[in-house]
């Protein structure tokens, strides 16, 4: 590579000519990648013989069907949504974080501890400072791998996939320890969770009767704020260009661990906030299993999001829906839940094969759209 | 404390870690060869289940434990294919490709356990063949020669592997084709198809893996019975530096620390137990970072191959 | 041109799908009005063949139903693998709209979920567990199991047939009946003989067959000839007692003698039958609910089920009848 690569190709700059048929095309393109698999999942259907027009139709409707459909498909989004947003830094400065698992636990291990341990405070107080508590919960979970990277080139995929065996332990010592619900040891039931955290901690609900909470327009505020800090600050110019070549970056005098490593802290923390909402949000205290595998399904969400902050409010809410809608099905036809993983599974391989399309596509559409602008100077 | 040094505790820590390192190290090579190639391929726990899930099977319904390897290094080579079209034909992101494959084998194997066989049932796996006079050695003999075949096999992978890479020509395209693909390309050796053979070669070393849990360590199927190991896998591979000889080490290392803190617990030595279950995992990144000897990964890693690319 | 076909084509498929929902839809749910079966739902947050907590809630709906008459007088809809709790509420509210009689969330972490559904449909009886918590609704039971009381019963049998007087326990987490069981098995090893070692690993996960093997195997090495322990994963330590031939097994939550019937002396058993009996039975003489049920020795909700298969001496079935007595008659009282 040669070393004036920066200055030779300059990093894309957002066009605000969108062309509206490039984009529909390549929005489609996952839905089409997603029918396919959908096909696929109808053969495994028959073969356990549910009718898989039933089962789809259970789908479809079990979303946009019902008012608790369409908000549970929204609740599920907040998380992934989240996660997905720090993964997308992530992956902009080239980095794998594996980790996200982890960094939720520490976010809601944190989330718990705070609204415990300040149960007196008022909630205008309680509620930020268990959010700003959790995101750096999550960001010295991320941190950490970051600094082993940078300092002592440990492979971040080693170093994440061993800290979420480390977070899980650490849940497990404090939730069978000094979280555990007393209410529990009282009743001689020691269930693994922890006691309910106070009512005025608890993110508002914004539909009666259904799960969906205040976390999903912080989620969606977020991911804006990612946005313009990826693609209208300095730094989020220098992590991106970090991840498109390390090589010239460093060159052009960007410390390039550091900002790897800055991308690592900031992907924990967004997952640390994801903890935080789950358990405010949602569960409303600490519980065995509280990640619910968010850290893998917010990589999923990412991808769906083109690696694109604003990609992903879309993408993380069609990937809850999916989720949501496969639940319904299994009610429906009554097959067991494995059937849903192995079809979200294909759904997930048939969308990241259907990319090199996607990529095809728009590469030959530049080519003939500055093949035409030459003949019109 | 002064218990878990004498001679009966160590030989037992030993031996227990060589049980405990049989499936990180066929899934751990298998990886380092589709790494070396330059693909990333996280599913690996995703293969295992579905190659301990066909091992089973096979096993249960034929009696014959040697058929039960064989259908879990077919489905094995099935899902590394999978995994190549994805990855090297469609050149998919590999991180992403390699958690889709994750959970189409969880899923999948999960199905296939519920609705082929329904309950948990233990079957006889491959036995424990005490080696000729070496097993008699005291202390060695227990420790080295007194386990089954896929134990013995996981070992002898190790110098295989290294001769592989190291000393023959395959081994030398593959190398190639993880550190500059152009180059390789531009020399005529084929990068996709060496890559599909190394994705494919290891795929089939993490169904052995997976057989390796069903048919001989634990002698049973269960859903999700990996419970994430293949993660630990790929992880080792990084603390290995795509060596088998320090995949090896890595492998020993996580596992004695496993079986040393299970002895602590068993000895009722003082320590919180859930502390005692981080320590192979903490003792695994402090080691690594705290060794100087770091080698650089693969230059094509995680990045697929276009021709004509500049 | 081919881009364009394709759009069509997947417009075609949803709007099939959406219609085909409506039709769905708009058949009756219901069968004929001369005999309309009773409906139970079930949420569980592990597979119907766990080996362990959902397989017993599983295993006693069947139960039931086959007693009852088939699907014509019971039928039962289930929810497995629901350990994302946003998952199992909308399941439980969903099963509840749709006008099943009884929903059952078994799941101690569906507690909130309940709470709040249950207020929406008052003529919906709930049940959820492992709890004590009625929420003082009246459409509510909670349920438990006490577990430490088989485990005690276990314990004094364990201690009985021990020759090297030590005793493995391998364990998941320290917590729910994982815990309690064992607290008991302590306790009945105790109550017999206090110079006997009981030794306890976790492996700090439900689901790691291979850790919980070793772990197994560690105890054996150790000189352990008794073990026990508790979860979906201890399938593993079975296999090792299997593996080493003259180790003794004690189950917990469901019987286990089927994997190893020479070493698996005895089980405990979580028998939910009678409970779902008297829930049915309250239902339809309209009380919905507001009780705590204990499964305990007492109200036959466990059982000890000895292997028919392992040749247990005399005084050893009789000192474990005596525990089972004293226990249900209060003269020894088990704490969790």
């Amino acid at each position: 590579m040669p070393p004036n690569l920066i200055a030779a190709k300059p990093l894309p700059q957002h066009k605000l000519n969108i062309d509206l048929k490039d984009v529909l095309f390549r929005a489609s393109l996952p839905l089409l990648a997603m029918l396919a698999a959908l096909l696929i999942g109808a053969v495994l259907l028959l073969l356990l013989r549910a009718n898989p027009f039933q089962a789809y139709a259970a789908m479809v409707t079990g979303v946009f069907g019902s008012t608790s459909g369409f908000t549970q498909s929204l609740t599920k989004a907040t998380p992934l949504l989240l996660v997905g947003l720090g993964i997308c830094i992530a992956f902009r400065a080239s980095v794998i974080n594996i980790g996200a698992e982890g960094q939720i636990i520490l976010g809601a291990l944190a989330a718990t501890w705070f609204s415990l341990a300040f149960r007196h405070w008022p909630g205008w107080l309680l509620i930020p400072a268990v959010l700003l508590v959790s995101f750096l919960a999550g960001a010295i979970w991320g941190f950490i791998p970051g600094i082993l990277k940078a300092r002592l080139s440990v492979n971040e995929i080693l170093s994440t996939v061993m800290m979420n065996a480390i977070a899980l332990q650490l849940m497990n010592l404090l939730i069978r320890g000094p979280l555990m619900d007393p209410a529990g040891i009282a009743a001689g039931t020691y269930l693994a969770q922890s006691e309910r955290i106070p009512e005025q901690a608890w993110l508002p609900r914004l539909v009666p009767q259904t799960l969906l909470h205040a976390g999903a327009i912080l989620a969606v505020v977020l991911a804006v704020l990612v946005y313009i800090f990826l693609w209208r600050t300095t730094i989020g110019y220098r992590i991106r260009a970090v991840g498109l070549n390390p090589d010239a970056s460093r060159y052009a005098g960007i410390n390039v661990s550091v900002y790897q490593a800055l991308s690592l802290t900031l992907a924990g923390a967004f997952a640390g906030l994801a903890g935080a909402v789950e358990v405010i949000g949602v569960q409303h205290r600490l519980l065995e299993g509280i990640t619910s595998g968010y850290g893998f399904s917010g990589i999923v969400a990412a991808l769906f999001g083109g690696l694109h902050p604003l990609g992903l409010v879309p993408a993380s809410w069609l990937f809850g829906s999916l989720l949501v809608g496969a639940d319904k099905m299994q009610r429906a036809v009554q097959v067991p839940s494995a059937l849903i993983d192995t079809i979200l599974g294909l759904v997930v391989l048939f969308v990241v094969a259907s990319n090199l399309l996607s990529r095809r596509w728009s590469s030959r559409r530049t080519i003939e759209i500055s093949a035409t602008e030459e003949v019109n100077s | 404390m002064t218990e878990i040094l004498s001679a009966a505790v160590i030989v037992g820590i030993l031996t227990s870690a060589i049980r405990l390192a049989t499936p990180y190290l066929f899934a751990s090579i298998g990886e380092a060869f589709a790494q070396t190639s330059g693909v990333l391929n996280l599913g690996v726990d995703g293969i295992m289940l579905m190659g301990a899930f066909s091992a089973f099977y096979v096993t249960l319904h034929t009696g014959n434990v040697w058929l039960g390897a064989l259908a879990a290094m077919l489905v094995g080579l099935l899902m590394g294919l999978l995994m190549s079209l994805i990855s090297v034909t469609f050149k998919a992101e590999q991180g992403i490709s390699g958690i889709g494959l994750y959970m189409f084998g969880l899923g999948l194997s999960s199905l296939l356990f519920k609705v082929l066989v329904g309950t948990v049932y233990t079957i006889s796996g491959f036995p424990v063949i005490k080696i000729p006079f070496l097993s008699q050695i005291p202390y060695i003999g227990q420790i080295f020669f007194q386990h089954s075949l896929p134990v013995y096999a996981a070992f002898l992978l190790v110098p295989l592997a290294w001769w592989l890479l190291d000393k023959t020509t395959w081994g030398l395209k593959i190398k190639s084709v993880g550190q500059n693909p152009a180059a390789a390309d531009s020399l005529g050796v084929n990068v996709d198809r060496v890559r599909y053979f190394s994705v494919c070669l290891g795929a089939v070393l993490a169904g052995l893996a997976g057989a390796s849990l069903s048919t001989a360590l634990v002698n049973l199927f269960q859903e999700n019975l990996t419970a994430g190991l293949g993660f630990i896998a790929v992880a080792l591979v990084y603390f290995g530096g795509w060596r088998p000889l320090g995949i090896l080490a890595g492998a020993l290392l996580f596992s004695v620390v496993n079986a040393f803190q299970l002895w602590l617990q068993v000895l009722g030595v003082n320590i919180q137990s859930d502390v005692a279950v981080m320590l192979p995992y903490l003792l695994t990144i402090a080691v690594l970072a705290f060794s100087m000897n770091r080698v650089r990964q693969p230059a094509a890693l995680n990045k697929p191959f276009e021709r004509g690319e500049n | 041109m081919r881009i364009r076909a394709l759009f069509i084509v997947s417009l075609i498929v949803v709007m099939l799908a959406t219609a085909c929902g409506g039709g769905q839809q708009t058949a009756p749910a219901g069968g004929g009005e001369a005999a309309k079966p009773f409906r139970i739902a079930v949420v569980m947050p592990s597979a119907t063949t766990d080996m362990a907590f959902s397989q017993s809630m599983w295993s006693a709906l069947k139960a039931v139903q086959a007693e009852m008459g088939g699907e014509a007088a019971l039928e039962i809809k289930y929810s497995e693998n629901m350990f994302k709790v946003p998952d199992a509420a909308a399941a439980i509210r969903d099963y509840a709209s749709q006008g099943f009689n009884i929903v059952i969330a078994h799941g101690s972490q569906y507690g909130a979920s309940v709470e709040e559904i249950a207020k929406d449909f008052p003529n919906t009886t709930f049940a959820w567990g492992t709890d004590v918590n009625t929420f003082g609704l009246p459409n509510v039971y909670a349920y438990t199991a006490a577990a430490e009381q088989g485990g005690y019963v276990n314990g004094v049998m364990a201690a009985m047939l021990t020759k090297s007087k030590l005793i493995g326990v391998t364990g998941p987490i320290e917590v729910g009946d994982a815990k309690t069981y064992i607290d008991g098995f302590v306790q009945g090893v105790a109550a017999v003989d206090p110079s006997i070692t009981v030794s306890k690993t976790w492996t700090g996960s439900f689901s790691d067959v291979a850790l919980m093997t070793e772990a197994a195997k560690t105890h054996i090495a150790a000189g352990a000839d008794v073990l026990t322990g508790s979860s979906q994963s201890v399938v593993g330590s079975i296999g090792a007692a299997k593996e080493a031939g003259n180790v003794l097994w004690f189950g917990t939550q469901q019987d286990q003698a089927s994997l190893a019937p020479e070493l698996v002396v005895a089980s405990q058993v979580y028998d939910w039958t009678a409970l779902i009996k008297q829930m049915i039975a309250n239902y339809k003489e309209g009380k919905l609910g507001g009780i705590t049920y204990v499964l305990e020795l007492k109200n036959d909700g466990l059982k000890i089920a000895f292997n028919p298969g392992f040749a247990l001496p005399d005084n050893v079935k009789a000192a474990a009848e005596k525990a089972i007595a004293d226990i249900k008659s209060g003269a020894i009282t088990v704490n969790p």
